[in-house]
C-alpha cells in the first residue's frame, strides 16, 4: 500500500477545488466579521408614499392620525413608539429638542393602553402633535417598521423620505434635521 | 485553590501537547536520536487525557459548589438552581463547553496513542503530530481567550442564572453529545493528515480511522435527534426542524461523516476511493469547525445561539484557517501522488456507495451554500433569508435518488454484479412503494408532492433494508451487517415520520373556558383546570387537560406557561401524549380579556418515528462499532498468536492476513 | 458610542424586560373558519420571517409583532387575497429578508444554479469513474 507505481491521469485542478472553495469561505466570513451587517431591518418603503390609514386617538387630549395629515404641504416626523418600550423613554429628550425647533412630530403608539400612554407622556414629556393608536401593528407593518422606536421623515406630499431605526440619540438629532430640511424639497 | 489547580493542570497538558508535537516532528525528520524522540510521542499524548479530565472535574466541582468568586460560575449559575442544572451549567456556556471539547479531545488522543498499533509507526507518529497540532490550537484558545477559571476581584452575592430555555434535561446533555461527535471527527482528521504525510493511504488507514468516524457519527446522530426533539417540545409550536443556521451547523458534519463512513468502508474492504476518503476526512472535521464557528461567532442570526462573541469567532476562524487551509494545501500537494486504488464496474456495491457519497456531498453543498448565502448578500448590502422553501425541494432533489440507490446498494456484490440477480428481491419494495403512492393519491389527494414521495420511499426503503438478511443464518450474520440493516431501517422509519407529520398533522388554536371540550383529529380534549404551581426557580400556570382518543381511556396532560425569575423569561412547557400511531401536543398560552385561555393543540400522526428512526440509526452505528472493535480485538489476538508461533519456528515466513 | 451600544442592547433585550399588556390581535392565535383558507395561511406563515426574533418564522413565534403579522396574513387570506400577493406586499415593505423563500434575482441566482452545477459535477465525477477507457484503467476522483 506504500508509494503506488501507477500515477492517476486525472486533472490536477480538481484536487485544488476544495482549497479554492475554502478560500472563498474564508473571504466571505472575514468580510462578515470585519464589516458585520447591521441587525436592523430597513424599511423598503423609503421613497414611497405612506399607505392609507386612519388611526383613532390614543389619548383624549390629542387627535388621532390619518394619512391625510401628512399631505398638508409641510414635512413631519412620524415616531413609532410604545409606553412599554424602554429605549422609547431614552429618546424623549431628543424628541423634545426637535419639537422646540419647530419640527412637527406625530406618534403611532404600538399595542398600547390609554392609561399607560398618559403615564408615559406625563413622565417623559409630550412632543407629539397627535398620536394614533395602532393595536394590531397595522401602520407599523404598512410602513415597513420592524420595531419600536423608529422615526420616519414624511414630506409634504405624504412620501416617506427617511427612516431612523432605534432611539434618537443626541448625535442623531442633526441628521434628522438635515433629512427634515431635505424633505422640504419634493422628490 | 481549586480554580488555580484546574488552570495549572490545563497549562501542564498544553505543555505536554507541545512536547508531543515537537518530539513527533523530530522523529519524523529522522536522523540522530529520532527513535528516542519517537518514544516520547505516545506517552506525552497518553498523559494529556487524565490531566485535562481532572481540570474539567475541578470546574464541575466549582459549579456544584456555586463558587461565586469564579467569574464563569457567577455569570452562569445560581445557588437556587437544581443540582442537575448546576452540573450541566459547567458546559452550558462558552468557556466550559470549550473545556469539555478539549477534555474529550485529550481523552481521545490518549486512547489513540494507547491502543492503535496497526498502522506503521511512522504514520502513527505523523497522526499524533497532527493531533497535537490541533489540540494546541484549542489549548491556546482556552488559555489565552476563554479561561474558564478566571477569578472575580470580589465574589458576588448571587449568580446570574442559566438561560431558562437551557434548563431542560434534554438540552443539558445535547451539546456535549454533539461535541463528542465533533471531536471524534478531529481524530479522523488527524488520521487523514498522518496518512497523507507518510503516503500510507490504504485499507489499514481506513480500518484505523473507521471506529473513530463511527463513534463520532453515532454521537452526532444522537445529538441531532435530541436537539430536534428538544426544539419540538420546548419551543412550543410543534416544529421539529427549522433549517436554522445552528441546526444546519450540526447537520453538515453529520452529512460529511455519513459519507466518510461509507467511503472508509469501501477503502477498508476494497482498497478503492483513496483520495476521496482522505478528502472527506478533512471535510468532515472542517464542517465541525465551520459549525462551531458559525454558532459561536454570531455571524448568522439564529434562534439557538447562546454563546455569541465576535472575538471568539475570530479565534475559531484563525484555527479553522490554519487546520483546514493547511490540510487542504497538503491534500492538493499530495493527493495526486496517491493512486485511486482498485477499479469496479457500474453495477457493484462500490458504485452504489460512490453514488450515495456524491449525493450526500451535494446535499452538504446545498446546506452549506444556503446557510452562508445571507452572509454573501450582506456583503452586497442586501438582506435575504433562505429557509424551508429552498432547502426542502433542493435537498429532496438529491435525497430521493440517494434513497432509491440506498434500497438497492446493499443487495449488490462488491466489484461486479448484475441487476438481473437482485431484480426478484426488489419486486416487493417496488410494488409496495407504488401501491402506497397510488393509495395515497386516491384516498388523500391533498398531500404535497414531497410528503407523498417520502411516504412511498420510506416504505420501499424500510422493506429493502431488511432484504440483506434474507437467506442468511442470522446467528452468523456479522454485527456490522446488522448495523447497516438497522441504520438503513432507521432512516426509513425517520423518513416515514417526517412525511407523515408533514402530510397528516392537524392543528387547533382556540380560546377555551375551563370545562370546554376541543376536538383535534381523533382526540377530544377537555380543559379541566388551570392552577398556579411553583418550581425551584420558576412559577407557572398549569393547565389540566383530560384527553380521550376516540372512545379510549382518558389521559391527563399538564402543559404550563412558566415564568422564570432569574433571569426573567417566560417559556411554554408543552405536554405530550404519545400513542403507537402519533402524538398529541398541547400548549397553554395567555389568558384573554374574556377569561378564556389560549390553547394550541396538535395531533401529529407517527411523529415520534422521526426520533425513533434517529435512535435506530445510532443503534445501527453502535452495532457496527461493536462488531468492528470486537473484530479488531480478535484479529490482534490472532496476530499475536501467529507471531508467537513464528518465533518458535523461525523458518516459516507466511503470515496469513486475517480476513476482513 | 458605548451608550448607543448599551441602548441597542436594551432594545434587543426589550422583549424580555417589557412586554405590551394588550390582548393579541384577533387572528394572532385564532384559525380562519374555512380550513382551506387556514391551510393556505399556515403554509404562507411558515415561510415568513419574524422580524423581531432571531431566526424564526411567524408561525413559530410568541413575539407580539409575529402575532400581528399572523393576524395580517389571516385577514388578507380571508379577504380573498392570494398568498403570493401577501408575500409580495410584505417584501415591498421589508425587502426580501422577510421571506424565507428566496426570489430569483441578480443577487440570488447562484442559489438556484448551485443544484445544477452540483448535478453536472456529480455526473462528471461519476462518468469518469465508470466509463472504461482501455488505455487508462485507473479513474479518478476529485
Amino acid at each position: 500500500m506504500s508509494a503506488p507505481d501507477e500515477k492517476p491521469k486525472g486533472r490536477k485542478w480538481a484536487i485544488w477545488l476544495p482549497l479554492v472553495l475554502f478560500g472563498g469561505f474564508f473571504v466571505l466570513v472575514m468580510n462578515g466579521l470585519i464589516r458585520p451587517a447591521a441587525r436592523d431591518v430597513e424599511s423598503a418603503m423609503v421613497g414611497k408614499p405612506l399607505p392609507e390609514f386612519a388611526l383613532p386617538a390614543a389619548t383624549p387630549d390629542l387627535p388621532g392620525l390619518a394619512t391625510a395629515d401628512f399631505k398638508q404641504g409641510e414635512p413631519r416626523l412620524l415616531n413609532v413608539f410604545a409606553s412599554w418600550c424602554v429605549p422609547c423613554a431614552a429618546e424623549a429628550p431628543q424628541l423634545d429638542e426637535l419639537r422646540r425647533v419647530q419640527v412637527p412630530i406625530d406618534g403611532v403608539a404600538i399595542r398600547d393602553r390609554e392609561q399607560d400612554i398618559a403615564r408615559f407622556l406625563a413622565r417623559y414629556g409630550n412632543p407629539f402633535a397627535s398620536i394614533g393608536k395602532d393595536d394590531i401593528s397595522e401602520v407599523q407593518l404598512g410602513i415597513g417598521s420592524s420595531g419600536v422606536p423608529e422615526t420616519f421623515v414624511i414630506d409634504g406630499n405624504g412620501i416617506i423620505r427617511y427612516q431612523h431605526i432605534g432611539p434618537i440619540m443626541e448625535g442623531d438629532v442633526k441628521t434628522i434635521l438635515v433629512e427634515f430640511d431635505k424633505a422640504r424639497e419634493p422628490l | 485553590m481549586i480554580a488555580e489547580a484546574g488552570l495549572a493542570l490545563l497549562w501542564f497538558a498544553a505543555a505536554m501537547a507541545l512536547l508531543q508535537l515537537f518530539a513527533a516532528i523530530m522523529a519524523l525528520r529522522g536522523g540522530e536520536g529520532s527513535s528516542e524522540y519517537a518514544g516520547v510521542v505516545r506517552p506525552s499524548a497518553i498523559v494529556q487525557g487524565p490531566l485535562v479530565a481532572l481540570s474539567f472535574l475541578m470546574l464541575m466541582w466549582l459549579f456544584i459548589r456555586t463558587d461565586l468568586s469564579v467569574l464563569l460560575v457567577a455569570a452562569n449559575s445560581h445557588s437556587a438552581k437544581p443540582f442537575i442544572f448546576k452540573l450541566a451549567g459547567t458546559w452550558g456556556n462558552h468557556e466550559g463547553s470549550m473545556l469539555l471539547w478539549v477534555t474529550v479531545m485529550a481523552l481521545s488522543g490518549s486512547l489513540v496513542a494507547l491502543v492503535e498499533r496497526r498502522l506503521p509507526e511512522r504514520t502513527m507518529i505523523a497522526t499524533l503530530a497532527a493531533q497535537a497540532f490541533v489540540s494546541l490550537g484549542f489549548y491556546a484558545f482556552l488559555l489565552f481567550s476563554s479561561n474558564p477559571f478566571e477569578r472575580l476581584p470580589t465574589p458576588v452575592p448571587e449568580g446570574n442564572g442559566l438561560n431558562p430555555l437551557l434548563q431542560d434535561i434534554g438540552l443539558a446533555f445535547h451539546p456535549p453529545t454533539l461535541y463528542i461527535g465533533y471531536v471524534g471527527l478531529s481524530v479522523a482528521f488527524s488520521f487523514a493528515v498522518g496518512a497523507l504525510l507518510t503516503r500510507e493511504v490504504g485499507p489499514a488507514f481506513a480500518r484505523a480511522m473507521r471506529p473513530w468516524v463511527l463513534g463520532s457519527w453515532i454521537f452526532l446522530t444522537i445529538g441531532i435527534t435530541a436537539g430536534s426533539y428538544w426544539a419540538y417540545y420546548e419551543l412550543g409550536w410543534g416544529g421539529w426542524w427549522f433549517w436554522d443556521p445552528v441546526e444546519n451547523a450540526s447537520l453538515m458534519p453529520w452529512l460529511a461523516a455519513t459519507a466518510l463512513l461509507h467511503s472508509a468502508s469501501v477503502l477498508a474492504s476494497r482498497d478503492a476511493l483513496r483520495t476521496w476518503t482522505i478528502m472527506l476526512g478533512v471535510v468532515a472535521f472542517s464542517m465541525s469547525m465551520v459549525g462551531t464557528f458559525l454558532v459561536r461567532s454570531g455571524i448568522l442570526t439564529s434562534v439557538h445561539a447562546f454563546a455569541v462573541d465576535p472575538e471568539r469567532g475570530t479565534f475559531i476562524l484563525a484555527l479553522l484557517t490554519i487546520y483546514i487551509g493547511g490540510a487542504l494545501t497538503l491534500f492538493g500537494a499530495r493527493a495526486s501522488t496517491v493512486s485511486e486504488g482498485k477499479q469496479f464496474s457500474l453495477v457493484s456495491r462500490e458504485a452504489g456507495l460512490v453514488f450515495n457519497n456524491v449525493m450526500l456531498s451535494a446535499i452538504l453543498g446545498i446546506v452549506l451554500l444556503g446557510t452562508l448565502y445571507p452572509l454573501l448578500t450582506e456583503a452586497f448590502d442586501t438582506k435575504v433569508s433562505v429557509g424551508p422553501p429552498y432547502f426542502n425541494p433542493v435537498g429532496a432533489m438529491f435525497a430521493i435518488p440517494m434513497i432509491v440507490v440506498m434500497a438497492v446498494g446493499p443487495l449488490l456484490r462488491w466489484r461486479r454484479d448484475s441487476f438481473d440477480r437482485i431484480a426478484k428481491a426488489l419486486i416487493l419494495p417496488a410494488v409496495l412503494t407504488a401501491a402506497l403512492l397510488a393509495g395515497a393519491v386516491l384516498l388523500a389527494p391533498g398531500i404535497g408532492l414531497l410528503p407523498l414521495l417520502g411516504l412511498g420511499l420510506s416504505l420501499g426503503l424500510g422493506v429493502a433494508s431488511i432484504l440483506p438478511l434474507l437467506g442468511r443464518d442470522l446467528r452468523r450474520t456479522p454485527l456490522p451487517t446488522w448495523g447497516m440493516v438497522f441504520g438503513h431501517l432507521g432512516l426509513a422509519v425517520a423518513l416515514f415520520g417526517m412525511a407523515s407529520e408533514s402530510a397528516f398533522s392537524t392543528e387547533k388554536l382556540v380560546a377555551a373556558n375551563v370545562g370546554d371540550v376541543v376536538e383535534v383529529g381523533p382526540w377530544s380534549i377537555e380543559l379541566t383546570a388551570i392552577e398556579p404551581v411553583a418550581g425551584p426557580n420558576w412559577t407557572a400556570l398549569e393547565a389540566t387537560m383530560t384527553a380521550r382518543y376516540e372512545d379510549g381511556a382518558p389521559v391527563t396532560l399538564h402543559p404550563q406557561s412558566r415564568n422564570f425569575t432569574q433571569p426573567p423569561q417566560t417559556t411554554s412547557e408543552s405536554a405530550l401524549s404519545t400513542r403507537w400511531n402519533g402524538q398529541l401536543y398541547a400548549v397553554v398560552g395567555e389568558e384573554g380579556l374574556d377569561g378564556r385561555w389560549q390553547l394550541r393543540l396538535w395531533w401529529k400522526p407517527f411523529v415520534p418515528m422521526i426520533w425513533l428512526g434517529g435512535l435506530l440509526i445510532a443503534f445501527g452505528g453502535a452495532l457496527s462499532l461493536l462488531g468492528r472493535v470486537l473484530g479488531d480485538i480478535r484479529r490482534g489476538y490472532q496476530r499475536r498468536r501467529i507471531a508467537m508461533r513464528r518465533d518458535e519456528r523461525p523458518h516459516s515466513r507466511a503470515v496469513p492476513e486475517p480476513a476482513e | 458610542m458605548t451608550r448607543l451600544i448599551a441602548f441597542l442592547a436594551l432594545l434587543l433585550a426589550a422583549p424580555v424586560m417589557a412586554q405590551d399588556q394588550l390582548p393579541p390581535a384577533p387572528y394572532a392565535y385564532r384559525q380562519l373558519e374555512d380550513p382551506a383558507q387556514e391551510e393556505k395561511a399556515q403554509a404562507l406563515m411558515e415561510t415568513l420571517r419574524c422580524l423581531k426574533c432571531q431566526s424564526q418564522s411567524i408561525a413559530d413565534s410568541d413575539a407580539s409583532m409575529a402575532g400581528d403579522m399572523r393576524n395580517q396574513v389571516r385577514q388578507r387570506i380571508k379577504a380573498g387575497e392570494e398568498p403570493e400577493a401577501i408575500r409580495a406586499w410584505l417584501v415591498e415593505r421589508y425587502g426580501d429578508y422577510v421571506s424565507y423563500k428566496p426570489e430569483l434575482t441578480t443577487l440570488t441566482w447562484p442559489l438556484f444554479a448551485a443544484p445544477l452545477v452540483l448535478l453536472l459535477l456529480a455526473l462528471l465525477l461519476l462518468r469518469k469513474r465508470f466509463v472504461r477507457r482501455p488505455d487508462a484503467p485507473a479513474g479518478e476522483q476529485a
